[in-house]
């Protein structure tokens, strides 16, 4: 691979677009705290059967559409008024992607959270025990993929992308743990399903953020935009 | 990490796969008196494709354009080295021993101005084929009819074929100029900023012949525009200081550029 350009260094001439897209970036970083916080609330209300945390949770998705849209519109219009090139272009158009792959953290953390609040109404299951240790794996991608996109490191986003194994492992075996005790005890099934789901949720979170760990890598490189697993598997 | 995944081409100038090569520069300089314009060029041009040269003010770029009709021996004190290769003959257009009339009947010239000669539409066409020894009427009305139609200006001069070319529009006359150099059927046209004096529709017709123009002819085009160069070129060429700094398909140098100096400029960050 060509050694790559590293433009962010450099001012624009017409500063007023250097505000923009500094604008657009900030919108898509408070985006990314809200939604990494989102599932942070989300695992932390299941753990502690918080239902008040939980319906916070669920109120945030408001503001997360907001930004979605309102990210968005900037990048249309960033694209028709200043028809950015190479590495500009690339920032814009990977902002339309990322903020989608955000927009469905967050419904994914209101979907742990409407769960959570049901599962506080019956007793705790053992195997919900292992659903934090998830979470923590999926939380320190969405953190770290956050990381990443501040800093435009491509290495540390390829890390996370590596990473997505070991949710998919931990999601694995609590689905085995699942059935055996559904076997077991079927009046345990509907909560049982409940935290299936959630387990479920936070493996597609972590797919969304190593979905952005592409985009980064993208807008470093210029090459793939999407990266199929079955690459490295 | 593997090759990108290149999908069908979307544009319109797409890059054909096996392009044949229509002219190589090797190791041109260029000076003008003790300035050197252009330091070492290599590059290929290759055949019915639009190449597009891109870079700041000075850069060269209309000094290398210039270079490929000979425009430079009129300016006094100016010296080539080095080589401009035209094929299929294999032949350096820049060599003292070759004719610059030579080289002009093969590679024509559009200009920054419209330029029409004081004369009428039709005198306007036919004169470098009468400059050629072309005599016959019935031979100059339909040469000067099919190169009005490939300016795609034919419907709009048919009956009016004996007014002064000076009486058209500014896009108009940028057609006749384009209708002129297309009349003697030459192998390449170059084009100086063509539309820089334009405005938007006229410049929109222009870039659409200039496409259309790519199928039969190779075009090398010199233009500020960046957004021009991206909607009309298949291969892109930035210069800088007199230095060929980047050079390929329009696309991949549009969207990643592999030199800095080629994305500070094309996103607008060149100090």
């Amino acid at each position: 691979m060509p050694k790559q350009t590293e433009a962010l260094e450099h001012q624009h001439i017409v500063r007023a677009f250097d505000e923009e897209l500094s604008r657009l970036t900030g919108a898509i970083v408070e985006m990314g705290g809200l939604a990494e916080r989102q599932v942070a609330d989300a695992v932390r209300a299941l753990a502690e059967r918080d239902v008040e945390l939980a319906a916070k949770v669920i109120e945030t998705d408001r503001r997360i559409d907001d930004l979605e849209e309102s990210i968005d519109q900037d990048a249309i219009k960033l694209l028709a008024l200043r028809q950015p090139m190479a590495i500009d272009l690339r920032m814009i158009a990977m902002a339309l992607k990322i903020t989608n792959d955000l927009e469905r953290m967050s419904d994914y953390a209101v979907s742990i959270a409407k769960r959570s609040q049901r599962l506080s109404e019956h007793p705790e299951l053992r195997p919900i025990q292992q659903l934090p240790r998830i979470g923590q794996s999926c939380l320190s991608m969405v953190k770290d993929v956050l990381d990443a996109y501040v800093e435009r490191d491509a290495d540390k986003a390829t890390a996370v992308w590596h990473r997505d194994s070991e949710v998919d492992e931990l999601y694995t075996s609590l689905f085995r743990e699942l059935v055996t005790y559904m076997l077991e005890d079927p009046r345990t099934i509907s909560s049982c399903i409940d935290v299936l789901f959630i387990a479920k949720n936070l493996e597609r979170i972590a797919d969304h953020a190593t979905n952005i760990a592409e985009k980064i890598v993208f807008i470093k490189h210029g090459t793939q935009i999407n990266r199929p697993r079955h690459e490295v598997e | 990490m593997s090759a990108v995944v290149t999908a069908v081409p979307f544009a319109t100038q797409s890059v054909s796969a096996d392009p044949k090569v229509k002219s190589r520069i090797r190791g041109l300089n260029f000076y003008y008196g003790n300035l050197q314009a252009l330091k070492n060029i290599d590059m290929v041009v290759y055949e019915h494709a639009v190449t597009a040269l891109i870079g700041p003010s000075g850069c060269g770029k209309s000094t290398l354009l210039r270079c490929f009709n000979r425009m430079h021996d009129l300016t006094p004190h100016t010296r080539y080295e080095g080589e401009i290769r035209l094929y299929p003959d294999d032949v350096n257009i820049v060599s003292s021993d070759i004719d610059p009339i030579e080289v002009r009947m093969r590679i024509s010239m559009v200009f920054q101005k419209p330029n029409p000669f004081p004369k009428s539409i039709y005198e306007n066409v036919a004169y470098g084929l009468r400059v050629r020894g072309v005599k016959a009427r019935s031979e100059l009305d339909g040469r000067v009819e099919a190169a009005l139609r490939g300016a795609a200006l034919w419907e709009e001069v048919k009956d009016r074929l004996e007014e002064p070319g000076t009486a058209l529009s500014g896009g108009q006359q940028q057609r006749l100029c384009i209708a002129r150099a297309l009349a003697t059927d030459p192998e390449i046209v170059l084009f100086d900023e063509p539309t820089s004096a334009l405005d938007p529709i006229a410049t929109a017709s222009i870039e659409d012949l200039i496409i259309s123009m790519a199928g039969s002819v190779t075009i090398l085009i010199v233009t500020h525009n960046m957004q021009q160069a991206a909607r009309v070129s298949s291969y892109t060429a930035f210069m800088y200081l007199g230095e060929l700094v980047e050079y390929g398909p329009t696309t991949e140098l549009f969207t990643r550029p592999r030199h800095q100096r080629t994305s500070d400029y094309l996103t607008g960050r060149f100090g």
